[in-house]
C-alpha cells in the first residue's frame, strides 16, 4: 500500500508523529467524534431522565415536602396525595416474593451449578433464559385469570382455615391483593436470581469444594457450608438485583394487585404499588398537582431501584473477584 | 457407618434432590405459561385475528390487525432509534474511549437499564407527548427505543471487546486506519455476537407495556401516519384482559399468545446465533 499517497484513503502514513490533519484523513478522528456523540447522548438521556422527574414533580414537592413519603390519604378531589399506601403495597409485595423466590431460586441455582452434569444445567439454563424473556403482562394475563381465581377458591380459604388466627390472614378471600401480587413477582424474578447465583456460584474455585470434600464432608456440607458461603455476597447482589426488579414491576403487578390505595396488615387485602398507580391513574390524571404527585411517586421508585441496583452490582463484582471467574452483569 | 453418618448422608441426599425440584418448578413454569397460553388462545389465533379490526364493543368476532401494524411500526422506531445509538456508542466505548469518559458512559447506561418501565413511560411522555398535546406513534417508540439504548450498548461493547488484540494488531499493521479496522475487521468478527444483542433488546421491548400506556396510549381502529395513538400488542393483551367482556378475555389470550411466540422465536433465533459462532466471539 501507498504510504505517502494522498489519494488513498485509509492508507495514511504510519511512520513519524501523526499530524492532526493526517489523521482527519484517515478519518480516525471522525469516527471518533462520531462515536463519541452516540455515547454522549447515552449520558444525556440519563441527565435529562433524572431532570425531568426532579422538575416535573417541583410542585408536588413544593407542596408536601417529605411529609409526602409519610401521608396516607390520596384524593385526587380534595388534592390531597401521600405516598404510603404505596410504598407499603410496593415493599409488602416485594417482600412476599422475595420469601418465596429466595429459597427456590437459590436452590435451583445450587442444583444447576453443583449437581447437573453440564449438558442438563445448559439447557435448563435456555429455558431459564426464555422463562426471563417473558413480558410482564403475560404474567398478568396468567395473573387474572389462572392465579386469581385460584387464589380466591382454594389458596387464601385453606391460609385463613389454618393460619387465620394470624394477622397476616385475615379479611375476606377477594383473590385481588398484596397476596397474589407477591406470588406472581416470585413467579417472575426467580429467572434472575437464578441465572445471576449460578454463575456466581460456577466461579467459585474448585479446590474450596475439594478441600471440604478431602475433610470428610458429605456433599451438602461441601455446598451448603462451604461453596455457598463463598459465593455468598454475590448471592446477596442477585437478590438486590431481583428485588430492584420486583419494586419496579408494573403490568403483571397492576392487573393482580387490586388498585385500592389500602393500608392493611392482611395479605389478602387489595391494595396498591407505586408502579401500579402510576399505569392505572397517570393518563387520567386531571390538575398539575395530582400529574405531578404521580411524576413524585416515580421519582421515589426511580431512588429505590438506583439505590439497590448500585448495592447489587457492587456485591457481585466483590464476589466475582474473589472467585476465579468473572461475571458480567 | 454410624448413625451420625448415615443422617449427615440422608441430609445430603435429601436436600441435594430439593435442590433439583427447586429447579424442576422453576422451568415447569415456562412450559404452564406457554401450555394455559396455548390452551386459552389457540384457537381464536386465526385468519380473522390477523386481519380484521376490533369489533365494536358487544359484538363478537373481530381481530386485532391494527395493534400488530402498530407494534410493528413501533419496534420499527424503536430499533432505529436504539441500535444505532447503542451500537456506535459500544463502539466509542470498546475503541476510543478513555477510562473516565468510559466509566460515565457504563455508569449512565447502567443506570438506565436500571430504570423501571413506568419511569420511562413518564419520562418519554414528558419528552414526546406533553410538548406536541398528543399521544403518538412517535412518542412510543422513542420510549421503547430508551430502552432499546442500554441493553444494545453494554452487550455490544463486551463482544467488541472480545475480539482478539492480534486481529486490531494484524489489520493496524497492514497500515490500516483505525476506523478501517472497526469497519473491515473488529464488527464482522464479532457480527453473531452483536446481531444477538440487537435481537434479545428487541425481544425484550416488544413485549413492553408499561412504557406505552401514555405514549402510544392505543387505539381502537387503524393509526395513519406517524402522530395518531396507536394500538399495540402487549397494551391490547392489558386493556383486553381487565376488560369485562368474555369475547374480550378470549381475544386477550390470542394477544399473548402471538405476543410471547414472537418473542420466544427471537429469543431462540438469537441465541442459536450466537451458540454457532462461539468459538468466533470467545477469544
Amino acid at each position: 500500500m501507498a504510504t505517502t499517497s494522498t489519494t488513498v484513503p485509509g492508507a495514511g502514513p504510519l511512520a513519524g508523529s501523526r499530524s492532526l490533519w493526517s489523521r482527519l484523513r484517515d478519518g480516525d478522528e471522525i469516527a471518533r467524534l462520531i462515536t463519541f456523540l452516540f455515547a454522549g447522548t447515552v449520558v444525556l438521556i440519563t441527565v435529562l431522565l433524572v431532570y425531568e422527574l426532579w422538575q416535573g414533580s417541583a410542585l408536588a414537592r413544593q407542596r408536601f415536602g417529605l411529609s409526602f413519603l409519610r401521608t396516607s390519604v390520596w384524593d385526587p378531589v380534595f388534592d390531597q396525595f401521600g405516598a404510603l399506601p404505596f410504598i407499603y403495597g410496593t415493599l409488602v409485595t416485594s417482600a412476599v416474593a422475595l420469601l418465596i423466590a429466595v429459597p427456590l431460586g437459590i436452590g435451583a441455582a445450587i442444583f444447576l451449578a453443583e449437581l447437573a452434569p453440564l449438558r442438563l444445567s445448559d439447557t435448563l439454563e435456555f429455558f431459564i433464559d426464555l422463562l426471563a424473556a417473558v413480558p410482564s403482562v403475560i404474567y398478568g394475563l396468567l395473573g387474572i385469570f389462572i392465579i386469581v381465581p385460584l387464589m380466591r377458591q382454594v389458596i387464601q380459604p385453606q391460609l385463613k382455615h389454618y393460619l387465620g388466627f394470624l394477622p397476616l390472614f385475615r379479611g375476606p378471600a377477594f383473590g385481588l391483593g398484596f397476596l397474589t401480587a407477591g406470588v406472581v413477582l416470585a413467579i417472575m424474578i426467580i429467572p434472575y436470581i437464578i441465572s445471576v447465583s449460578r454463575e456466581i456460584l460456577l466461579a467459585v474455585p474448585r479446590d474450596q469444594r475439594e478441600a471440604a470434600l478431602a475433610l470428610g464432608s458429605t456433599r451438602w456440607e461441601s455446598t451448603w457450608k462451604v461453596v455457598v458461603p463463598f459465593a455468598r455476597t454475590g448471592i446477596i447482589g442477585s437478590i438486590f438485583l431481583a428485588l430492584a426488579r420486583a419494586l419496579g414491576e408494573t403490568m403483571a403487578v397492576t392487573m393482580v394487585i387490586g388498585n385500592t390505595p389500602i393500608i392493611s396488615s392482611s395479605l389478602l387485602s387489595p391494595g396498591d404499588s407505586i408502579a401500579s398507580v402510576i399505569a392505572s391513574q397517570f393518563k387520567e390524571a386531571t390538575g398539575e398537582l395530582y400529574t405531578q404527585s404521580l411524576i413524585a411517586l416515580g421519582l421515589v421508585l426511580f431512588l429505590l431501584t438506583f439505590i439497590l441496583n448500585g448495592l447489587a452490582r457492587l456485591m457481585i463484582v466483590v464476589t466475582s473477584q474473589r472467585g476465579s471467574g468473572t461475571v458480567h452483569v | 457407618m454410624n448413625a451420625r453418618l448415615r443422617w449427615r448422608k440422608f441430609v445430603s441426599a435429601f436436600m441435594l434432590s430439593m435442590t433439583g425440584v427447586c429447579a424442576l418448578v422453576a422451568v415447569s413454569a415456562l412450559f404452564f405459561i406457554l401450555g394455559y397460553l396455548v390452551f386459552h388462545g389457540g384457537a381464536s389465533v386465526n385468519w380473522n385475528f390477523f386481519t380484521k379490526l376490533p369489533a365494536p364493543v358487544g359484538e363478537t368476532g373481530g381481530g386485532m390487525a391494527n395493534a400488530i401494524v402498530g407494534s410493528a411500526k413501533l419496534l420499527f422506531l424503536a430499533t432505529i432509534i436504539g441500535v444505532p445509538v447503542g451500537f456506535f456508542g459500544a463502539i466509542y466505548l470498546a475503541e476510543f474511549s478513555g477510562t473516565t469518559t468510559a466509566f460515565v458512559v457504563r455508569y449512565a447506561a447502567d443506570l438506565l437499564n436500571g430504570v423501571p418501565s413506568i419511569v420511562i413511560g413518564i419520562f418519554a411522555y414528558s419528552l414526546a407527548v406533553l410538548p406536541f398535546k398528543h399521544f403518538s406513534t412517535l412518542a412510543g417508540g422513542f420510549a421503547l427505543g430508551l430502552m432499546m439504548i442500554p441493553i444494545t450498548l453494554r452487550s455490544t461493547e463486551e463482544f467488541l471487546r472480545s475480539v482478539p488484540m492480534s486481529l486490531r494488531e494484524g489489520a493496524m499493521a497492514l497500515g490500516a486506519s483505525k476506523w478501517k479496522t472497526i469497519a473491515t475487521v473488529i464488527v464482522p468478527s464479532a457480527y453473531r455476537g452483536i446481531l444477538t444483542t440487537i435481537l434479545l433488546a428487541f425481544a425484550r421491548v416488544a413485549g413492553e407495556t408499561a412504557p406505552l400506556l401514555f405514549t402510544a396510549l392505543g387505539n381502537r381502529f387503524w393509526s395513519p401516519g406517524w402522530t395518531q395513538p396507536t394500538a399495540s400488542l402487549p397494551v391490547a393483551v392489558y386493556n383486553y384482559a381487565i376488560s369485562p367482556y368474555e369475547d374480550w378475555h378470549r381475544q386477550a389470550w390470542a394477544a399473548g399468545l402471538v405476543l410471547l411466540g414472537l418473542i420466544l422465536v427471537v429469543n431462540i433465533v438469537a441465541r442459536g446465533i450466537l451458540a454457532r459462532g462461539i468459538i468466533v466471539s470467545r477469544s
